[in-house]
């Protein structure tokens, strides 16, 4: 394996841990603060669909990308009220909405574009370009660091350095600010920050809210970035991927770029190379395909330190008994 | 105080759940310019016309029940079991198994043994997650969830590598020996003189469902364990202070969830397909947990849910074959019953409750 391939397959692994990390530190706004939430899948899956639908109309990425947020948004409220309005089932209302997503965005596609439940491919301005960061150019020819620099820095659309922004914008917000104090308080103990004159319900709203636009955003790149256009099921789990993700990380930012990263890498990996041969054993693809999920399992038991998702978790939050 | 009456609760707020998850499916349906009622109409036709609709409703039916008594009796032990899908597809690894390994004589021998086969794998994958969360504290919903993707990549390599017949390029066993083939309806009840079609798929697997949601209820209502069942689901504290074993409950719950998923692989596999192809549950395992929500995890309510859902799954492939309308659809009218039923049942109570409790005073 030269260095070229090293390269491209890093590469990839840039592009496709994009949405992972978009939708994983989704998830822990949301998880941080107390709701669960299984619906990444849906929510991503149907901002997908609006945004190809919206930047296949107006031809610009820019509105698709707001509708995909506009879609992302209102299963977020669903959600929101389901799991704190009504204090329902949260897991039962995350199943609901990934439904929702994978039906609902083939009926739409199937009545607006007639095209078996996909979207026009899109192009030019429908898409997020790759932007050349300066001096990619000029840099090309240096040894090692040139092409490291120009191939795999470089030449990434928008939202991929917009991810990766987001993991110290988080950090700082989770860690540095009192809205992120609360937040984390709200998900351990949010009878202490109702006592302290915090309102419980309008902090969770705002965390499935943030969840809701990152969700959105992570959606809208797998329609305009990562592919051109929306095909049925397009989030081929991923929003499960993100979740296992955001176990591995232990709910917590930087490590959620690490696990994102590693889980981004086991699928470029896959789409690379069919099987593995590694000395005479052959490693079958479906192997690496499970390997996101078999790790979490691992993690989740235990073996490898231990998680411990946030106390509140799951629980509705009642004011007076 | 409990405000509302126990009938309404158990009958008023799922019948009001359900007519809001139906009023939005036909706002939908006008939404893409089709006629909700005529959609319905042909739904009808399609799904319980005829006994060829009739066979393939009883068909679904058939399924979801299994999958929806493997959601609840997991749900009374507290567990979130996602993982019916999972535990359905390695239940036909399971069934098909046993059909290739012998050559049956007489499918009377063969369903029994395809019955252990399917349970115990379906029982033995539903153990793993079980294990974890009994005695590592692993969330269920996350491994279950996990083990789903991780079926279907074992049928995935199994299929493709080890159990495709020489030659050919379809990654599916080869099909079954004739011994295994399930009596149709049409074969049952001809035997008494009822005609009822031939190309439908429905068979003995549905009263074998049947039996399972008896067995079911006598489990959960009339035996120790299933006592033990309900008191851990209802406060696992209390149920320590009693004397239960949380790790034996969480098992045997799990197990018997699993079985019952894996047991579901005699009516698709066996029944319809009479080979193993890759993804043949289809789903039905998620479907389970509308069906069990939706029947408030009872057997009866099961049952009738099943079939509804078997209605709705018939009258929507019938919707796609003669309108505009995509098979989606289900989904989407899935995805509302879940939603209104299992997650938003509180917007229907709470008003509920403020009407009991006015004619209450206006009675005193």
């Amino acid at each position: 394996m030269d260095f070229a391939t090293v390269l491209q397959v890093l590469d990839s692994t840039v592009r496709l841990a994009t949405p992972l990390l978009l939708a994983c530190l989704a998830g822990l706004f949301s998880e941080r603060s107390g709701i669960f939430d299984i619906g990444l899948e849906g929510k991503m899956l149907a901002a997908a669909f609006l945004s190809a639908a919206v930047a296949a109309v107006t031809g610009s990425v820019w509105w698709g990308l707001l509708a995909g947020i506009g879609a992302s948004m209102f299963l977020s409220v669903i959600h929101g009220l389901a799991s704190i309005t009504f204090r329902g089932n949260q897991l039962i209302s995350g199943v609901a909405i990934n439904f929702l997503a994978a039906g609902l965005t083939v009926v739409i596609a199937q009545d607006w574009f007639d095209q078996g439940g996909r979207t026009p491919s899109l192009g030019g301005d429908a898409r997020f370009g790759p932007i050349t960061l300066p001096l990619a150019d000029t840099l090309r020819d240096v040894p090692v660091f040139g092409p490291i620099y120009h191939d795999l820095i470089s030449g990434h659309t928008l939202l991929v350095y917009f991810a990766l922004a987001m993991v110290p914008l988080t950090w700082w917000l989770l860690y540095r600010t009192r809205f992120g104090l609360r937040l984390r308080a709200v998900g351990e103990n949010p009878a202490a920050v109702d006592t302290a004159g915090v309102s419980v319900i309008g902090l969770r709203f705002a965390a499935v809210a943030i969840c809701g636009v990152l969700c959105g955003i992570a959606g809208a790149y797998l329609a305009t970035a990562l592919q051109a256009g929306f095909v049925k099921d397009m989030t081929a789990g991923r929003g499960y991927i993100a979740l296992a993700a955001l176990i591995f990380a232990k709910w917590r930012p930087w490590y959620a770029l690490s696990a994102t990263l590693l889980f981004g890498f086991l699928q470029a990996v896959a789409l690379r190379y069919q099987n593995i041969d590694l000395g005479g054993f052959v490693v079958p693809v479906q192997f690496m395909d499970a390997l996101p999920y078999i790790l979490t399992v691992i993690i989740l038991a235990g073996f490898v330190g231990k998680a411990i998702p946030p106390r509140a978790g799951g629980e509705p939050y009642v004011k007076e008994r | 105080m409990e405000i509302l009456p126990k009938w309404a609760d158990a009958v008023l707020v799922p019948i009001f759940s359900l007519l809001i998850a139906f009023a939005l499916s036909a706002l939908v349906i006008i939404a893409i310019g089709e006629d909700p009622v005529a959609a319905v109409k042909m739904m009808v036709t399609g799904a319980v016309g005829s006994t060829y609709g009739w066979g393939y409703t009883l068909y679904y039916a058939t399924n979801f029940m299994f999958t929806g008594l493997a959601f609840a009796v997991a749900f009374h032990a507290a567990m979130f079991n996602i993982g019916a899908e999972g535990q359905a597809t390695l239940g036909g690894l399971g069934v098909a198994l046993v059909c290739l390994a012998v050559p049956w004589p007489h499918w009377a021998l063969a369903l029994p043994a395809a019955m252990v086969g399917g349970a115990l794998f379906g029982a033995a994958f539903a153990a793993i997650p079980a294990w974890l969360q009994a005695k590592r504290g692993s969330h269920i919903v996350i491994t279950t969830i996990m083990f789903n993707f991780i079926s279907a990549s074992i049928l995935n390599f199994l299929l493709v590598n080890m159990l495709r017949p020489k030659g050919s390029m379809d990654p599916a066993t080869a099909k079954f020996p004739a011994g295994t083939n399930l009596p149709t309806l049409h074969d049952i009840l001809g035997v008494f003189g009822i005609p009822f079609s031939r190309a439908a798929p429905a068979n003995i697997a549905f009263f074998i469902a049947l039996l399972a949601c008896v067995l079911v209820w006598l489990l959960i209502w009339r035996t120790r364990i299933g006592y033990q069942i309900r008191a851990f689901g209802k406060s696992e504290s209390a149920a320590v202070y009693a004397g239960i074993s949380p790790v034996k409950i969480i098992m045997v719950a799990m197990l018997i969830s699993g079985a019952l998923a894996g047991l579901m692989a005699i009516n698709n596999v066996m029944g319809e397909a009479e080979r193993l192809v890759l993804n043949s549950v289809e789903g039905a395992g998620f479907i389970g947990i509308a069906v069990a929500l939706m029947g408030r995890n009872h057997p009866f309510g099961i049952f009738l849910a099943a079939i509804l859902f078997g209605f709705l799954y018939q009258g929507g492939a019938e919707l796609a074959l003669w309108t505009n309308i995509p098979r989606e659809l289900i989904v989407v009218i899935q995805a509302l019953v879940i939603l209104f039923t299992g997650a938003l049942d509180n917007m229907v109570r709470m008003p509920l409750e403020r009407i009991f409790l006015a004619f209450r005073r206006g009675k005193a």
